[in-house]
């Protein structure tokens, strides 16, 4: 079958000689691809970023698909169902399943402790080839594959695996109260859709803060909010002191993680070397510049590495850190409220459709952020059969 | 390879002891869960507590997949979990460190710094394997160039011209050198 195969940091290719997926697990699914996107997460990967990433893998963790085939223990789901499946891989039964942190499996990674499986994101998460190709293999498929309700477009439903619900989570694990101001690090994917949807819990002001001048121009228009570029800005928590009546923001989110620009130390050991967990300038920014007592929301993913940030300054402001993978499959049933209401409109963060034969220029296009690319999406040329 | 600087875990705290230590009668503590504020949980809502935390991992477990291939498991779980991808098992000399990076905790850089080190030999091992395979790597495509050329080409041509001049200055400087030492043994 066709699928994504990794060659190494920046190299990837199309691959039409990679084998089938099998049922290895009485509930295991095996899913045709329908879409599959490139997440900002998985230009970590790309960049060689996420330790123990092994060349052949197949990445990919935001796709939807027709379920082909099915272990003799899945009951919730039948032959020819088209489903949405959540990123993370949980086996439900576990006790962190069982108090629905689904991103928190302890069933479904060998490899790590501190990380539940991941389709396709490298065997720190799991060891499993993802959905950048025609063909992949679910487990536990009673738990995570929702089916799309009718009438949902397939360009939204593949966008609530990971983006929608990774940037309502990060409004969410704000406790954002009303009227409270919101900086968002990070004009990508994730931190546009944190942006939109901290309206949804109240905010009274939302800022992006980013260096990318088409992303700031995009979020601007479709999360109605403030955005600046911080390359304009000189010291970016000085102007955020400053825009909050000296105050500080009452929660700030890191949606931008370890692949971070604005500080030439922190991309030196965080980026080029890279000693630490990778450069975390915004997750530093969003401690300096929140209130007292404020809120500091994490989902920009972080290597496993120590990292440089002031934890000092965590403690003597008494800021609350909250931070964790989407728990995707519980947020699906009121995301998926938000999106048939027309509350959000998540296909319209997509720039770019390219076919599974075109990945690599789909990565080089996302990384380097060329043609105004925010968000590609692959499409297999099995996904209409 | 046994690691002779490991301590002796401690018995004392062993799992099974876990929960017969925290379940046990707390009557000698003076006060013990007076300021107990089941509200007070910053978790909430993303984690919806149930207590299952306090049963830890005494639950019916899914039956667990064949273990087929080389899986290796981290030292801060007993063994592998009862679902695991089969991708890429460890191989070659990357393989070798990753099962030597393998008998680290997580919490060490004798875990991490290794995989990072058998990611970049991995590499490596890539181009090995496609040539055994006839495979010739296309490194212009694989880096996807195609699409550099389509939207950013001024900058491509730069990059090439000056990646074109650097390596013929260095050839033209080591040719003289060559040239050199061999008039100086002539």
């Amino acid at each position: 079958m066709l699928a994504m195969n990794f060659r190494g940091p920046f190299r990837v290719r199309a691959d039409r000689n990679r084998p089938m997926p099998e049922i290895k697990h009485p509930q295991d699914a095996i899913v045709r691809v329908t879409r599959s996107c490139i997440c900002g997460s998985d230009l970590h990967l790309y960049h060689g970023l996420v330790p123990d990433t092994r060349v052949g893998m197949t990445f990919g963790h935001e796709f939807t698909g027709v379920v082909e085939e099915l272990g003799p223990g899945v009951q919730n789901l039948k032959v020819g169902d088209h489903v949405m499946v959540p990123f993370n891989i949980a086996c439900g039964v576990c006790p962190f399943c069982q108090q629905q942190l689904f991103g928190n499996c302890h069933e479904s990674n060998p490899q790590a402790t501190a990380v539940a499986g991941i389709f396709g994101y490298s065997h720190t998460a799991g060891g499993y080839d993802g959905g950048q190709a025609e063909y992949v293999r679910v487990p536990y498929a009673n738990v995570g594959p929702t089916i799309i309700p009718d009438g949902m477009d397939l360009d939204d439903a593949v966008l609530l695996t990971d983006v929608v619900p990774t940037g309502y989570q990060a409004a969410e694990m704000g406790g954002i109260q009303k009227g409270d101001t919101v900086v968002v690090f990070g004009a990508g994917p994730v931190g546009i859709m944190a942006a939109k949807c901290a309206w949804l819990f109240g905010a009274g002001r939302v800022i992006v803060i980013d260096h990318i001048e088409y992303r700031l121009e995009f979020v601007k228009q479709y999360a109605q909010c403030e955005a600046y570029n911080f390359k304009e800005l000189g010291d970016v928590v000085e102007f955020l002191k400053r825009t909050t009546g000296w105050y500080g923001a009452d929660v700030c989110i890191d949606a931008v993680g370890c692949d971070a620009a604005g500080d030439a130390f922190q991309s030196l050991v965080g980026r080029k070397l890279p000693l630490t967990g990778g450069a975390a300038t915004a997750l530093h920014w969003a401690i300096n510049s929140v209130k007292k007592g404020g809120i500091v929301s994490i989902v920009g993913v972080y290597g496993p590495l120590d990292t440089l940030v002031p934890i000092g300054n965590v403690v003597n402001k008494g800021i609350t850190i909250r931070a964790n993978q989407a728990s995707v499959k519980r947020l699906l049933p009121i995301l998926i409220d938000h999106v048939m209401s027309g509350r959000l409109n998540p296909k319209a963060i997509i720039s770019h459709r390219l076919p599974l034969e075109e990945v690599a220029e789909g990565y080089h296009i996302f990384s380097a952020k060329r043609d105004n690319c925010i968000k590609p999406v692959l499409i297999p040329p099995r996904a209409n059969a | 390879m046994e690691n002779k600087n490991k301590p002796e875990p401690d018995k004392t705290i062993e799992a099974d002891n876990d929960r017969k230590i925290a379940n046990s009668s707390k009557d000698h503590i003076p006060g013990w869960g007076i300021d107990a504020n089941p509200e007070n949980d910053p978790t909430y809502p993303m984690k919806h507590w149930n207590g299952a935390d306090h049963q830890r991992f005494n639950y019916e477990k899914p039956v667990q997949q064949p273990i087929d291939v080389e899986i290796l498991h981290s030292t801060e779980r007993p063994g592998v979990s009862r679902v695991f991808g089969t991708s890429t098992p460890p191989s070659g000399l990357s393989g070798m460190i990753r099962r030597f990076a393998f008998k680290y905790s997580e919490s060490t850089y004798l875990h991490w710094v290794p995989l990072v080190l058998a990611d970049r030999i991995n590499v490596v091992e890539g181009y090995i394997d496609d040539l055994a395979h006839g495979i010739i790597p296309n490194p212009f495509a694989e880096r996807g160039w195609p699409a550099e050329w389509k939207y950013n080409r001024k900058s491509l041509v730069t990059k090439v011209a000056v990646g074109v001049a650097i390596t013929a200055a260095v050839v033209v400087f080591l040719n003289q050198k060559n040239k050199k030492t061999k008039k100086l043994f002539s």
